[in-house]
């Protein structure tokens, strides 16, 4: 059997993390055509890469369908309650930042603060009839998070892409997105509340608590550790 | 026998109970539309409620309490007075909490009946501790209305009691916005550029549905409000006593009045306890054991804003209370578009009864 690690199939973030496993002497590497997701590893035995969506991977390393993977902390705290009970993170890579912000329109010069935004959603609510929109993707963690500050009468929507775009489009008064640079959020005239970080991010190992290993795992796990340099 | 079985046969006992006791029972729709849900509760019931969607319908929730569907089978066919009687599942994530039952049993009772607050309040709780009584259980109560008329009769703007009034269940902002009203919490920058007429440029378009005149609108609010001054920290302070009152019954009543003394808003709140102490009294309650405490109910979801209780099993904090419930009077108000009906009720669960070994 085989220690099996999950890695994001495309883009930016697959990208990364096959080169932090190869400048660690683990060579990964997509095989076959562009479109089919199998994988090899080369440098080490007994390790089997399974290519997955990276919002796919949290579920499965609490479902122990993988040893190990690579996702951003943002993917594994919105998709796995009680996540610390079922994943553990075993090293921060240093790609892949990005923090969860909550963001409203640059021209609200009334708001600053979650505090603001309470007080503007009773107004917005009393003036609409409905309670103010925010867009985001990250349901659980911006409730959670909204929860905690005591903010009321707001509604989450969903948005799976293009979410600084909703309040311009006018299905969203304010939004809860994943920010880098704040580039896009400047582009579409947004700000970022000064209390309004939900949760910083970065692409990290996790290694789940619920995949036992059996026949030799162990040993195989004993080396790719040490090869990373993992404590 | 199977638990679900004792557990089924349990709640239909309870139910006959109310029944014997004049309730007529009602049956709901496990289906409930979300909106209402989501207008009343607010987006935190999403966390608590399993969401589903209906093409037709659109989103529907698993029927997460009675209380909502009882309302408004009563508002728009029943006649006053009015009691009912109910058994049935209720569904509640438990994201926290996973080894906590996320679909259990509810037997409730319901009284919409307005000619005598206190005598319904006291009919409620005293059949629920009868009911229990072979349990030994804990009683709690308390009284959201001794709260929020103290809020009413602070000597502040209009405003900023709203806005207490909003947060009277989300104890933390409630505190904070205490914090700020009296002058406890520093000014941010932000704020003060505000107050000072300085209103930050921004070289950014207008957008969104939220428009400048709304904008401008919060601005003058908080400048009112910089020019309101403080809430004095005297009457922070009889607040916070308010919310400190923690005995039993007659002393809380004492200590209440007490209080009233100096802020003589609470006064007809606290005749209200009294008479319901009375009435309890009345109906062979023992109140000079039972605990009274003014805080008792905040955190809860529930749309409670006069009377409070809870029964719990004080060997077994693991389990969730056997029984809660109380006036819901704002609720009614709600769901009924400015119609409000004087409400009282609450709900047990045979389940925390079986893990208790049962009534028997």
């Amino acid at each position: 059997m085989s220690v099996k690690l999950g890695v994001p199939s495309k883009g930016r973030l697959m990208d990364k993390t096959f080169q932090w496993f190869g400048d660690r002497g683990v060579t990964l590497a997509r095989t076959g055509s562009e479109r089919e997701y199998a994988g090899a590893v080369e440098g080490i035995d007994g390790v089997e890469l399974v290519l997955l969506s990276a919002g796919e991977i949290p579920r499965e390393l609490a479902a122990g369908r993988i040893h190990l993977g690579v996702t951003g902390t943002d993917m594994v705290r919105e998709k796995l309650s009680q996540w610390d009970q079922k994943v553990a993170p075993l090293e921060e890579l240093g790609f892949g930042q990005a923090d969860l912000i909550i963001a409203v329109p640059a021209c609200w010069t009334d708001v600053d603060s979650l505090e603001d935004l309470d007080a503007a959603a009773a107004a917005f609510r009393e003036t609409h009839g409905f309670r103010l929109r925010i867009a985001t993707k990250y349901h659980r963690l911006v409730r959670d998070f909204l929860r905690r500050a005591g903010v009321a009468d707001y509604q989450l929507v969903d948005s799976q892409g293009a979410t600084e775009g909703t309040v311009k489009n006018l299905t969203a008064e304010a939004v809860a997105d994943i920010t880098s640079t704040g580039e896009t959020l400047r582009a579409n005239h947004l700000k970022i509340l000064s209390d309004g970080l939900v949760l910083k991010s970065q692409a990290t190992l996790f290694k789940s608590r619920a995949a036992p290993m059996v026949n030799g795992e162990r040993e195989t796990w004993d080396a790719l550790r040490e090869k990373l340099d993992l404590e | 026998m199977t638990p679900a079985r004792d557990i089924r046969a349990e709640a239909a006992r309870l139910r006959a109970r109310f029944e014997e006791a004049g309730a007529v029972p009602l049956e709901t729709p496990v289906l409930q539309p979300a909106e209402v849900l989501l207008d009343l509760y607010g987006e935190d019931i999403r966390g608590r409620a399993y969401v589903t969607q209906d093409p037709a319908r659109g989103e529907m929730m698993l029927r997460p309490d009675f209380t909502v569907p009882v309302v408004q089978m009563h508002m728009s066919h029943g006649a006053e007075p009015a009691r009912y009687t109910y058994a049935g599942e209720v569904f509640r994530k438990q994201e926290d909490h996973p080894e906590r039952a996320s679909e259990y049993l509810q037997v409730g009772y319901e009284v919409f009946d307005g000619s005598d607050a206190a005598a319904a309040d006291a009919e409620v709780f005293a059949l629920f501790a009868q009911v229990l009584a072979p349990l030994g259980l804990r009683a709690a109560t308390g009284d959201m209305g001794i709260l929020t008329s103290a809020v009413q009769g602070l000597r502040t703007t209009e405003r900023r009691k709203a806005a207490l009034m909003r947060h009277v269940w989300r104890p933390r902002r409630f505190r904070a916005l205490l914090d700020r009203y009296s002058g406890r919490t520093p000014v941010s920058a932000h704020r003060a550029a505000l107050i000072a007429g300085k209103v930050p440029a921004v070289e950014a378009p207008h957008v969104g549905l939220r428009g400048p005149e709304e904008i401008a609108a919060r601005i003058d609010w908080i400048r009112e409000d910089a020019a309101a001054g403080p809430l004095s920290e005297e009457e922070v302070a009889l607040l916070d006593a308010v919310l400190a009152v923690r005995e039993t019954c007659p002393f809380a009543l004492d200590h209440l009045r007490d209080i009233a003394v100096d802020l003589p808003a609470i006064a007809p709140a606290v005749e209200r306890l009294s008479a319901r102490i009375d009435a309890l009294a009345a109906r062979g309650v023992a109140v000079e054991t039972l605990d009274f405490e003014a805080a008792y109910g905040r955190t809860s979801m529930e749309y409670y804003d006069g009377f409070v209780f809870g029964f719990y099993a004080e060997a077994r904090p693991d389990l969730p209370p056997v029984a809660t419930g109380g006036r819901y009077d704002a609720l009614t108000r709600q769901l009924g578009q400015g119609a409000e009906i004087p409400a009282v009720g609450g709900v047990i669960r045979p389940g925390v009864i079986f893990d208790l070994g049962g009534l028997a």
